[in-house]
């Protein structure tokens, strides 16, 4: 017996209420939100590929929500708490496993930001704790935390309730949820323009022909400055790679996530025995979904540093998704400067641990035409007033 | 990775260089005349082109000089290495 479709393959409709262009996590999730939420179920969303087969399929499934600044914690935090019911809202096990993320200290100045953030993460209601290098071996017995190690570890701070989650179920359960509500999956459909009557979106050219639409949200990750220049929209953003790579799986060895801002890499081990490992973006704009050996060179020996252990590992694959990052390594949700249309994207580097909350707040925006409380100080209209929310470096991971 | 001909070292690895983003981006002449958004599409807003790209890059780890590159944001390829201050190939003072 074979599995039976989780969704059904839809023609495109002439005409939809709300189109949402891209069918990543964030996309899927905007949909399931707009028809759970607001009722407005004549929604489909394009995907110029397979849903969930862009950054989705292609990150390292770290979740948390110890960001330092107010505006980034309560929509990561959000995200997080919709993280903790998701399985059973969709009915559909996204393997959520809240195993704790570490976010390591090297030096002074890592230990007095991590305090900080600690305290910030405190006083907005984030679960968030300061180890000495003693509770770090406990906690995480195999980092090496030794006082001649080439990065010593002066501590670290610790989210019990960060972890990781299956990004394919992600994708898959926010597909069937949608689909079950009404919504219109359309796979194999690029979108190569959008069509303008006057100040108003008036739908999008796909390759499957014209669809009228009422609203228009772009969802694209790496590729949203080319949906936005269709429509005569600069962003600040630029779209760069960035690189993860697996070992061969072997044994139950490391039980929690380890992130390391000033060496800059994070390592987890999936329910398959891999150890999953990922770095920062290349440095150069790029859309080629692959980027330079030097950046896994050097993740590597941060890695076999860090965790000598792991010295004598195969990496079996290496891969690279396409990032949009913001000046100010923060996204963008909101309206765009034409009636009707919509972008959340500049999710950079962190984007997936945001899905459900980003999906949540954008559906909000685009049904009400007005931003979330949580996603207003996330407008494009920052990079003119200036209020940026400058998460580089201070989001516990650099970017 | 990029195999980069430096205009004064010649082709050097990727890994001796930094980039340094969007070329050609001139500062205003005037600032003060600049409205608030004036301001923004010049600090922040980018063109973020899917093919062919203007940077700038720096040799740091070489001979320290600055230039501009035209490259595929697609392929990688590099189809032009040019002085700064220089307007792109094909497309005249």
């Amino acid at each position: 017996m074979t599995w039976p479709r989780l969704w059904r393959d839809p023609e495109p409709k002439p005409a939809y209420d709300a189109v949402i262009v891209g069918g990543g996590g964030h996309g899927l999730a905007t949909a399931y939100y707009l028809a759970k939420e607001h009722g407005i179920t004549n929604v489909a969303v394009l995907e110029k590929g397979w849903l969930g087969g862009g950054n989705t399929a292609r990150n390292t499934t770290v979740i948390r929500s110890n960001y330092l600044w107010d505006e980034s914690a309560a929509i990561y935090e959000f995200s997080l708490k919709l993280w903790e019911g998701l399985s059973r809202d969709l009915n559909f096990n996204v393997m959520l496993s809240q195993r704790g993320v570490l976010n390591l200290a090297h030096n002074l100045h890592d230990r007095r930001e991590a305090i900080r953030r600690v305290h910030a993460n405190r006083l907005n209601g984030i679960d968030a704790e300061w180890l000495d290098p003693t509770a770090v071996r406990a906690f995480c017995p195999i980092l090496n935390i030794d006082a001649g190690a080439r990065y010593p570890v002066l501590g670290a701070t610790l989210q019990r309730r960060g972890g990781v989650a299956r990004h394919d179920a992600v994708a898959w359960g926010y597909a069937r949820a949608a689909d079950a509500r009404g919504v219109d999956l359309i796979q194999n459909c690029a979108v190569t323009g959008l069509r303008r009557n006057g100040g108003r979106i008036a739908g999008v050219e796909t390759s499957r022909g014209f669809i009228k639409a009422g609203k228009v949200g772009i969802v694209a990750a790496g590729h949203n400055s080319v949906l936005a220049a269709m429509a005569g929209i600069r962003l600040p953003i630029e779209s760069h790679p960035l690189q993860a790579l697996v070992s061969e799986p072997i044994k139950p060895v490391l039980d929690c996530v380890v992130m390391s801002n000033a060496v800059h890499v994070y390592v987890s081990q999936s329910d398959k025995g891999e150890l999953v490992m990922g770095a920062g973006i290349d440095g150069f704009n790029s859309y080629a979904q692959r980027g330079s050996f030097p950046v896994i060179e050097a993740q590597m020996g941060a890695v076999i540093a860090l965790f000598p252990i792991f010295s004598r590992l195969r990496m079996m694959r290496s891969w690279g998704g396409i990032v949009d990052v913001c000046p100010d390594a923060s996204p963008i949700i909101g309206k765009l400067p034409v009636d009707g249309l919509y972008l959340n994207g500049g999710w950079g580097t962190g984007g997936f641990k945001a899905t459900p909350g980003s999906g949540f707040v954008f559906a909000h925006t685009i049904a009400n035409d007005a931003p979330h409380p949580l996603a207003a100080p996330f407008s494009l209209e920052r990079f003119t007033t200036g209020a940026l929310i400058d998460e580089h470096g201070a989001a516990a991971v650099a970017h | 990775m990029l195999l980069i001909a430096c205009p004064w070292c010649g082709p050097r690895d990727e890994t001796e260089f930094r980039c340094g983003g969007e070329a050609h981006i001139a500062r205003p002449k005037d600032p003060d005349a600049l409205d608030d958004a004036a301001w923004a599409d010049y600090l922040f807003m980018r063109r973020n082109p899917k093919g062919r790209h203007r940077e700038r890059w720096v040799h740091a780890a070489g001979c320290r000089r600055w230039f501009n590159v035209e490259r595929d944001t697609v392929s990688h390829v590099i189809t032009a290495v040019y002085p700064m201050g220089k307007p792109p190939p094909g497309e005249g003072g």
